[in-house]
């Protein structure tokens, strides 16, 4: 993988302000894990490891334009890259979450030219050309979302590891007219799951933005 | 995920030579189960030919039949006006199936050609005769809750895991596909096999075919359906069981009937003999379970699935009374 210098705005917003940002606090766990991994591995693992990477670099990249959060982004990418580790391990942009990574969870999920997809099951090469809408392009500037507001009002969280994927969800489940009961919302959000069990005030939450007509 | 190529043809016939050259190359489109199988390393193409650039998304009506392009997208098809005023149990059943996320993701082509979940096909530690032939089946003395009652053999008895699939298999439906011999119709209900002794074959497709579109036909008993499917969560799980059925009937008397069940087999199970039993008889439930005894003749349960020889007769017993208003 490989980013363009060139290419437009790749450098994401830090993800909160709590004192130290995060984008520090990442990549100091990513060193120091490295030094220890290091440490630990055998030679022959390490030598096997490299002839690895010379075969990777055989592989092609792929070039791609993808649009995500309104900015371009020229990027060249290993074809087995998934949507989601590009935005998160290449775009820093790690709001969107690497729950089971098989489908099966809801946490990655992503609007892809206005339809939620699961990011973990997409391709990045197989997006080029298209426009990608995480939670990080949903506020308009400062001001949150409405759905992101209803889910602070109602509590729609507690880890909140699932929330970005729930909300992305939610947004959609609006847009596409199934938000219409209780009974829909649960069967239409069924795809995103919430191990604490934060239902009752995610489906208040949607209720709430789909009954308040506000553009969403 | 293992290394692998990546194309993208814009013309059906290089994709399909694409398949033909290259014995490890794949066919990908959604790849909602592809790429899942190929995270969990149980195939490792080395190349994928991406075929979203191929015209194939197009839904039509024409000469008193619905036309589907396998590239259109699930939730496009269930939320389609064509497919609801025509065939609404193949909307059911699409609803029925994987989240809203996955059907915005998953073709119609996908969907039919899409693996098992036996559990055992996805552990590459233990043996599974579909995963590696000749290595056995793990299932049969394992741990046997989700799998077949009906149509297994000796070498695996995994079910095959689509709800369309079963809206599609009793919908008298042919799909069209195209191979590096050109083109042909197959009956959709000889297009999935039961496995014998080469579990490894989920289709009777060969090398490099390509599925185009699915043809199904304007029917008396296209109206009178449901779709009733039952799991271990209310939404976004694997069917148990699960029934579509389509009637027509005439002043309270049954004049057609299609029958299938999910869930139980190694394919779409088609039941003939029941829909054929149901011709002339009234609409009662008494019919319907003179039917699902018939239905469940044959039917043999494993260890931890006995519950399905109950189940599926139940199940079979409502999906009929709510698609002839009684239920």
């Amino acid at each position: 993988m490989s980013i363009d210098k060139n290419a437009g705005n790749n450098q994401p917003a830090a993800e909160n302000n709590n004192g130290l940002p995060n984008e520090d606090r990442r990549t100091f766990l990513k060193k120091t894990s490295a030094v220890v991994a290091l440490a630990l591995t055998p030679p022959t693992v390490l030598k096997a490891a490299s002839m690895d990477e010379k075969i990777a670099a055989a592989f092609e990249q792929v070039k791609i334009t993808l649009n995500i959060n309104g900015n371009r982004h020229k990027l060249a990418v290993e074809p087995r890259v998934t949507l989601l580790d590009l935005l998160r391990e290449d775009l820093k942009l790690t709001g969107t979450k690497k729950g089971c990574d098989y489908g099966q969870c809801g946490a990655c999920t992503v609007h892809v030219n206005g339809q939620r997809v699961l990011a973990c099951l997409s391709l990045a090469v197989m997006q080029d050309g298209k426009k990608i809408t995480t939670i990080e392009g949903l506020a308009a500037g400062e001001k949150l979302h409405p759905m992101q507001e209803a889910f602070i009002k109602h509590d729609g969280l507690q880890c909140g590891y699932c929330t970005p994927g729930q909300i992305m969800s939610a947004v959609a489940c609006v847009r596409e007219g199934q938000a219409n009961s209780e009974g829909q919302i649960r069967e239409y959000m069924s795809g995103n799951i919430c191990r604490c069990g934060a239902y009752p005030n995610i489906v208040n939450a949607i209720l709430e933005v789909k009954n308040g007509g506000q553009k969403v | 995920m293992n290394q692998f190529q990546y194309v993208q043809p814009t013309k059906q016939k290089a994709a399909i030579e694409a398949l033909v050259k290259n014995a490890n190359a794949q066919f990908i489109a959604g790849g909602t189960n592809l790429l899942d199988l190929m995270k969990h390393g149980i195939v490792a193409p080395e190349k994928l030919v991406d075929i979203n650039k191929l015209p194939l998304k197009k839904i039509s009506h024409e000469n008193s039949s619905l036309r589907i392009g396998a590239l259109a997208l699930n939730s496009e098809v269930a939320d389609n006006k064509l497919v609801l005023a025509k065939q609404p149990l193949l909307a059911q059943a699409l609803n029925a199936g994987a989240s809203g996320q996955l059907r915005n993701m998953a073709t119609m082509g996908g969907n039919i050609l899409q693996r098992t979940r036996c559990p055992y096909f996805y552990d590459i530690a233990l043996p599974c005769n579909k995963r590696e032939p000749g290595s056995g089946c793990s299932a049969l003395a394992g741990f046997n809750r989700m799998h077949a009652i009906f149509g297994y053999s000796d070498k695996c008895i995994a079910v095959h895991p689509s709800d369309m699939s079963v809206a599609l298999a009793a919908l008298d439906v042919t799909v069209v596909v195209a191979g590096p011999q050109g083109e042909r119709q197959i009956l959709f209900t000889d297009l999935h096999r039961l496995p014998g002794d080469q579990p490894e074959k989920d289709t009777t497709l060969t090398r490099g075919e390509l599925i185009l579109d699915i043809i199904i036909p304007d029917t008396p008993f296209a109206q009178q359906v449901h779709y009733l499917k039952v799991r271990d969560r209310a939404s976004y799980a694997f069917a148990l069981v699960s029934v579509a059925a389509a009637l027509a009937t005439q002043n309270n008397i049954i004049t057609a009937a299609r029958l299938a069940m999910g869930g139980v087999a190694h394919k779409p199970w088609r039941l003939s003999e029941t829909e054929k039993s149901l011709v002339g008889k009234p609409v009662s439930e008494k019919t319907f379970q003179e039917a699902a005894e018939i239905a469940m003749r044959g039917a043999q349960a494993f260890t931890h699935n006995a519950y399905k020889l109950k189940l599926a007769p139940n199940i079979l017993v409502e999906a009929l009374k709510t698609a002839a208003g009684i239920a």
